[in-house]
């Protein structure tokens, strides 16, 4: 017997599973980026959403027109490439590209706010409910059903009057009302991962319920919520257009690419270059944004494509 | 026999299940129902029972990862049950588990590191970056994973690697006591023997006491000092890992012995099975009596009507069972499964 000491040891040693992966660490995140960056559409989709930022940031410093002051020589003028005014003129002789450069400006500006303040609440306040589960979920999920139920107009009205004139404070506030669904998709979520092994390991490490969210939870939401998230920003550019267009929203002689389609409907038979310009950024930023959102959610969701 | 570090006293865990509609009543799931044991230091207990008895739940009521409903968990003097919930979070450095899903078990978005890392935190959140890191280098050699590993990512690795993962984050805090939820059944049976002699080596070196989970009867008996059997929740014997494996009390002991695969078909060919019929009763609506008495092969009027108590048969061996001696005499005469020589 003794000659076999440590020989299963020895043999434990020789076939004990050593091996590395290989390569870089692979994160989650760092494999559904390779997956987005084989999706032609999406890459196609990114380089366009680029531009139009780019633009949207830049343009403005690189023509001689601003917004709001009118060409005197040129009223009701189409696009042509000798005066300088690329896309026109308005009634007013106001330079069209420099008011849909400003006008996309405030579009993306006014998403970006209610994008972000409805992630925030949405994933917060959904997180949460699933994760406590039972009593408090209820009556969570409860006041957000009340909140979907109350007329969403009703509460622009309300808040126009809190909020005067401030449009970014507006918007912020419509986030507020967009989270809704966020954290209705966030509470289901996290119905699921609570169930998961690795949140009992956490809370048999003596981890305590809010760091489990933010640390285990949260985490893990991030595919579904950065799709919805680009979902939701056409949303909002969406319901700045019609906001703007009942007067609600942006005021002249500040625009936004809502305002501009609006105004531009009126005189489409006799200046469609009025509607034509801002609703093809319109259009190219909502397309690209929904095949992002597309894109993402193969590249994070590999098995339900 | 060394001190008591643990003793388990009528411990009992109920879940309720809504009716079939809001109006009906609704059931009680006796999963685990009055379970009294005592750990002794550095003891490894074997709890097995087929699926559905109640064994995962009882390892993790222990640790209120699934709060019991009655009975009193003895810890180093106090109530567990008694104490808050920032006593208990405390507790916790001394109680650890290792799961049956290695990879499950691991937060996918985190790295190796923070994963080993994460029970220090809360349990020593003095401690520098630098000196935990350190901590999770030594942990980890101590399981076997190579230093490189510590900035991978769980799915990269294999099962065994996984569950080494799984076992340097349950010794990072070096805890007492350690319950293992069938730690190698989601494994190859090649890597089963190393993370069995991986817990067996750890147990040692580090003077744990493991509370060992498992329906693999080869392994606990590989690991265990003491075997407990549970039915229905409920335990039917208990008893030193030899006296239970040599001479089994309990009808149900020696059915599920002898249900046991032994390797060798020539002593497999010899040996008399148990067969006993039947899926096990649900235990919403379990028998009355003792639990076992609709499949056992030796059942009379007395035990659909007694519940049998949990009474010595031999010194530190019981088993619930009205009648024990008749039961003995049945394994004894031909039928009890031969002994596999001890590895």
């Amino acid at each position: 017997m003794t000659l076999y000491a440590g020989k299963r040891e020895a043999l434990e040693d020789a076939f004990l599973d050593r091996e590395m992966p290989r390569g870089k660490p692979r994160s989650l995140t760092r494999d559904a980026m390779r997956r987005l960056r084989a999706n032609k559409a999406a890459v196609v989709s990114l380089f366009v959403l680029a531009f139009i930022v780019l633009a949207a940031i830049f343009g403005p410093f690189f023509i001689p027109y601003d917004y709001e002051t009118p060409d005197w020589s040129a009223f009701r003028a189409p696009p042509s490439i000798e005066s300088g005014h690329y896309f026109g003129t308005d009634q007013n002789g106001r330079d069209l590209l420099a008011r849909t450069l400003y006008g996309t400006r405030i579009s993306l500006t006014v998403a970006l706010i209610a994008t972000t303040v409805s992630v925030i609440v949405g994933v917060l306040y959904g997180a949460t409910s699933g994760f406590l589960g039972g009593r408090i979920d209820q009556a969570m999920m409860r006041f957000v059903d009340v909140m979907y139920a109350l007329p969403y107009i009703l509460f622009v009205i309300l808040l126009m009057v809190m909020f005067g004139r401030n449009v970014f404070l507006l918007f912020a506030a419509i986030g507020l009302l967009e989270w809704l669904t966020m954290a209705r998709i966030v509470r289901g979520q996290t119905l699921s991962l609570k169930e998961r092994e690795f949140i009992e390991a956490a809370r048999a490490s003596g981890v305590s319920t809010f760091p489990i969210i933010l640390r285990h939870i949260v985490p893990n939401l991030v595919g579904p919520v950065v799709i919805y998230a680009t979902l939701t920003v056409p949303e909002i550019v969406i319901t700045e257009s019609f906001l703007s267009y009942l007067g609600f929203g942006v005021q002249e002689p500040l625009t936004s690419l809502g305002t501009l389609i609006a105004e531009g409907t009126d005189v489409l038979e006799v200046m469609p270059w009025l509607l034509l310009f801002p609703g093809a950024v319109l259009v190219s930023l909502l397309l690209s944004l929904a095949f992002i959102g597309d894109g993402l959610r193969d590249a994070f969701d590999p098995k339900d494509r | 026999m060394a001190e008591t570090l643990l003793s388990v006293e009528h411990l009992s865990t109920i879940f309720e299940l809504p009716g079939r509609t809001p109006f009906s009543a609704s059931h009680e799931l006796k999963a685990v129902n009055d379970v009294s044991f005592d750990l002794a230091k550095g003891e490894t207990l074997g709890i097995v029972g087929e699926s559905g008895c109640g064994k995962s739940t009882l390892g993790r009521s222990i640790l209120r990862l699934i709060e019991p409903t009655e009975g009193r968990i003895v810890w180093q003097g106090h109530n567990l049950r008694d104490l808050s919930p920032r006593d208990m979070r405390k507790a916790r450095r001394d109680l650890s588990i290792i799961f049956q899903d290695p990879i499950a078990s691991l937060d996918p978005r985190m790295t190796v590191a923070d994963i080993i890392a994460e029970p220090l935190r809360v349990s020593n959140p003095e401690l520098s970056r630098k000196e935990r890191r350190e901590r999770v280098q030594t942990v980890m050699e101590e399981v076997g994973l190579a230093p490189q590993m510590a900035n991978r990512y769980p799915h990269e690795f294999s099962g065994g690697q996984a569950q080494r993962i799984g076992i340097a984050r349950a010794i990072v805090t070096e805890p007492k006591l350690i319950v293992c939820d069938e730690p190698v059944s989601a494994l190859d049976v090649s890597i089963q023997a190393q993370i069995v002699s991986l817990l067996k080596r750890l147990k040692k070196r580090l003077g744990l006491t493991l509370i060992f989970i498992s329906h693999d009867l080869s392994v606990v008996r590989l690991v265990s000092d003491r075997i407990l059997v549970l039915y229905l929740g409920r335990i039917v014997e208990l008893g030193p890992r030899r006296e239970v494996f040599a001479n089994p009390v309990h009808p149900y002991t020696q059915a599920l012995l002898s249900a046991a695969p032994i390797p060798d078909p020539k002593i497999a060919r010899q040996r008399g099975r148990i067969v006993i019929k039947g899926d096990p009763p649900s235990p919403v609506n379990p028998p009355s009596g003792c639990v076992f008495h609709t499949r056992c092969p030796i059942a009379r009027e007395a035990c659909a009507e007694t519940v049998p108590p949990l009474d010595p048969v031999a010194p530190d061996h019981r088993a619930a069972c009205l009648f024990a001696e008749e039961a003995m005499r049945m394994a004894q005469s031909g039928s009890e499964p031969e002994a596999q020589p001890s590895r």
